[in-house]
């Protein structure tokens, strides 16, 4: 396997009213190629922090040490080129003037280098892939038109239009309602393998995250408490806190 | 008083959307008896807020009837009616946007015994750290503003303000959702307890059929507007007979293949 | 404390405040440093700036020190300023903040009358009011009142529209709170920061129609005014055009003053809020 992503001793400070806050501490962190990470952890665990981190959308003053290196990809990472990012809340990533069709060509335009036919028929055709039911019709309609699922499914559209390596999904399913959720997740499993993409799945819920990913990261308040692949971590946890997170999560399902 | 608690029935509620008439309740009937925990799940744009903003008189029924406590509820109107929510409280799913955003938790908590004459305004205080108390939080707190408390807090100052009045009934709508899954687990312990204690019934609306297993005694399945099926929480989730239900029981994230796997 | 040492970091901020503070030490050391009626006569007649040091600034045609009606009339300017600014702010928070949540035929009925008075042009509303109730401070005040409501009002509406749908409202009509305290405890304070922005501009635009009303002898025949003095500058504007231009400048420098400062409080409040 090789790594497509490598995270070396990294830190993220940052400075809100006067205060500064440490939201990543040594955080060291491999992605291979093709594999699916869950990233683990409650809010304040710095688990979007790092997603933005890598991602490069960090707001300006803040202080980054470490570093994050792209092994085999020869130039600096291009958002929406080389990383796609899929946010929580789809009405607030997409734009709602615009139809969703020249949303998602307008991404394969930037990065492709395609006319706007070739990218709008290259657009319906990611919408086809995101399974929204008739895509030559969703392509002309507007954001507001969908349903939260939906919006949700353009989003993924746009982020994987340029076929980037790795794909973010931070916390892409807390906002739908369980059953929209598992058609998400398993949207995102199946375009993952078609084009052998990276995932990082950024998720509160280890379940859910579980259901996805080949390796899972558990954060706590700025730092990785413990890695391992996904059943190796769940049957034995060596951290007491993912005990806690998994325990929450069974006792769910048990009913008592 | 004997009988159900609450009885709702034939609640109808359209909504005009950019002129297009939206059917959010097609007629629903169902009963919540004391001390229990009765749960609405369903997909989003079910109506199972629909159904919350009904019972607390914060939208009007189209057509049907809700009668707690033997009162005909949506006859009440102006004094009448604000007694009566003393009875009947709610608790909201984001626990930031339930609270005006300039309000300091003293005030949060002062606001029902002040309305509601409950104690006098010496002894309020003292029933504010009480409250506090009661729903695991630190006295001291209530000196804080609202935006300065973590998401779990804040949900427990909201459950700590429904419980001020001793309700018969609250209303949780996604109460969990918003909230991280540890404090999530300690929430519901939180409500499990005041029932136990207090006696109060819960309308628990959820999509999210694994938390509502945790804490309900009986589930309504809603589908676009109706109730697709009720019963017995383990019931429901054991044998789903509604195409809704069974669609709720497969979307269970659930760690359930763990134990599978550790019994192979 | 934060918001203040943001408020500071930026010049534009920190140049209306001068300006401001400028203002109101004139204001209020008006009578303390030109005990005498500003409208007396101290010496010559046309006598030009920096001649005399003591009529620094020169005398008007009736002989009346420059200085001192600068310092007078900014008392006027500010008192017209504020109160009409405040008058407008309150009278516009109240009418638009009812008219949201009251909603239906209270609200129709509410901004079809903010509709009414938004279509004169506000200073021909005050014109038509001096002329009709006669020219005092109280009506000149009044009258400025009367054509600035309407901007605050329409926003206040809109804030409160979106603020009624909100979780807290809903949250405090369930925890049994009267519909006159939500209005006024709940909504009213959370829609008033964005009706606030606008006090800069209409404290400057009413100390311009003051200007432009005492320009055209409406104002105050009792006070100093700095559009009164540009008035009585007009007659000898080619001989002493100073007698314009000095109460001109002030007026240009206070608009200015107002605005920029509010412009900085408007940046101070938006930067806290994307902070929270």
């Amino acid at each position: 396997m090789t790594t497509r992503l490598s995270i070396n001793n990294l830190g993220v400070r940052y400075r809100r009213d006067g205060q500064e806050v440490e939201a990543l501490k040594q955080v060291d962190l491999d992605v291979e190629a093709g594999e699916c990470l869950g990233v683990i952890g409650e809010s304040g665990s710095g688990k979007s922090t790092l997603a933005l981190a890598i991602a490069g959308l960090l707001p300006g003053g803040t202080k980054i040490d470490g570093r994050i290196a792209w092994p085999g990809l020869g130039h600096a990472p291009l958002n929406g080129r080389d990383i796609g990012f899929v946010f929580q809340d789809p009405s607030a990533s997409l734009n709602p003037v615009l139809t969703v069709g020249e949303q998602v060509a307008e991404v394969a335009r930037t990065h492709l280098a395609l006319t706007w036919r070739e990218a709008f028929g290259l657009a319906t055709d990611l919408l086809s892939r995101v399974r929204l039911p008739d895509p030559e019709a969703a392509a002309r309609a507007y954001p507001h038109q969908l349903s939260g699922g939906q919006k949700q499914r353009v989003a993924i559209a746009a982020a994987i239009a340029a076929r980037p390596s790795l794909l973010i999904a931070d916390e892409a399913t807390s906002a739908l309602d369980t059953i929209v959720q598992a058609e998400i997740v398993a949207l995102i499993r199946r375009l993952v393998a078609e084009d052998g993409m990276s995932l990082l799945f950024i998720s509160h819920d280890i379940a859910l995250a579980a259901q996805l990913a080949d390796r899972i990261a558990v954060f706590r308040h700025g730092r990785l408490l413990e890695t391992g692949e996904t059943g190796e971590l769940l049957r034995s946890p060596a951290h007491p806190y993912t005990r806690s997170l998994i325990e929450a999560s069974l006792v769910s399902v048990e009913g008592e | 008083m004997t009988g159900p608690l609450l009885v709702a029935s034939g609640l109808a509620k359209r909504y005009s959307r950019s002129g297009r008439a939206i059917t959010a309740l097609d007629g629903i009937s169902f009963e919540i008896n004391r001390a229990e925990t009765f749960a609405l799940v369903g997909p989003s744009g079910s109506g199972k807020s629909t159904v919350a903003r009904l019972l607390l008189r914060l939208a009007d029924a189209d057509a049907g009837d809700i009668r707690f406590e033997g009162r005909n509820l949506l006859a009440l109107r102006g004094a009448k009616l604000r007694a009566v929510r003393q009875r009947l409280q709610m608790v909201f799913q984001d626990p930031l946007s339930a609270f005006n955003p300039r309000a300091t938790v003293g005030r949060v908590l002062d606001d029902p015994f002040r309305i509601h004459g409950l104690a006098r305004r010496d002894e309020r205080p003292g029933a504010i750290e009480a409250l506090l108390v009661r729903v695991g939080l630190p006295p001291a707190l209530s000196r804080r503003a609202i935006h300065e408390i973590s998401g779990g807090q804040r949900q427990r100052v909201a459950i700590a303000r429904a419980i001020a009045t001793k309700p018969s009934l609250i209303v949780l709508d996604e109460a969990l959702s918003a909230l991280d899954v540890s404090v999530r687990a300690d929430i519901l312990d939180l409500l499990v307890s005041l029932q136990r204690d207090q006696g109060i019934a819960y309308l628990f609306i959820s999509h999210d059929l694994g938390v509502v297993g945790r804490i309900a005694h009986r589930v309504a399945v809603m589908q676009a507007g109706v109730i697709a099926e009720t019963g017995e929480a383990r019931q429901i989730i054991a044998a789903p007979n509604s195409p809704t239900g069974k669609a709720l029981v497969a979307a269970m994230p659930s760690l359930a293949w763990l134990a599978s796997k550790e019994t192979e | 404390m934060i918001a203040l040492r943001r408020f500071l970091r930026t010049p534009e901020a920190v140049a209306g405040a001068l300006i401001l503070a400028a203002l109101l030490a004139m204001a209020l050391s008006a009578s303390w440093f030109f005990p005498r009626d500003p409208q007396s006569i101290a010496g010559p007649a046309l006598l030009r700036p920096f001649q005399d040091w003591t009529l620094p600034l020169g005398t008007d045609r009736l002989g009346r020190d420059v200085l001192a009606g600068l310092f007078h009339g900014a008392r006027t300017s500010l008192a017209v300023g504020l109160a009409a600014a405040a008058g407008a702010i309150l009278i516009g928070a109240v009418v638009g903040t009812l008219a949201g949540f009251a909603g239906g035929v209270a609200d129709e009925i509410l901004m079809r009358i903010t509709d009414a008075f938004q279509t004169v042009p506000g200073f021909l509303l005050a014109l038509a009011f001096v002329s009709v109730a006669g020219p005092s401070l109280a009506t000149v005040i009044v009258a400025i009142t009367l054509g600035a409501w309407t901007g605050p009002a329409r926003i206040a509406r809109a804030e409160v529209l979106s603020i009624r749908e909100r979780d807290y409202v809903a949250g405090a009509r369930v925890i049994g709170m009267h519909p006159l305290e939500i209005v006024f405890r709940e909504i009213l304070p959370n829609a008033l920061p964005p009706v606030l922005a606008l006090s800069s501009v209409i404290v400057a635009a009413a100390i311009l129609t003051e200007a432009a009303l005492s320009f055209l002898g409406l104002g105050d025949p009792n006070r100093v005014t700095w559009g009164g003095m540009i008035a009585e500058g007009r007659a000898v504007l080619r001989s002493a055009p100073y007698l314009s231009i000095i109460p001109g400048v002030a007026l240009v420098l206070t608009v200015l003053g107002v605005y920029l400062a509010g412009e900085g409080l408007v940046e101070t409040s938006a930067a806290r809020r994307m902070n929270a």
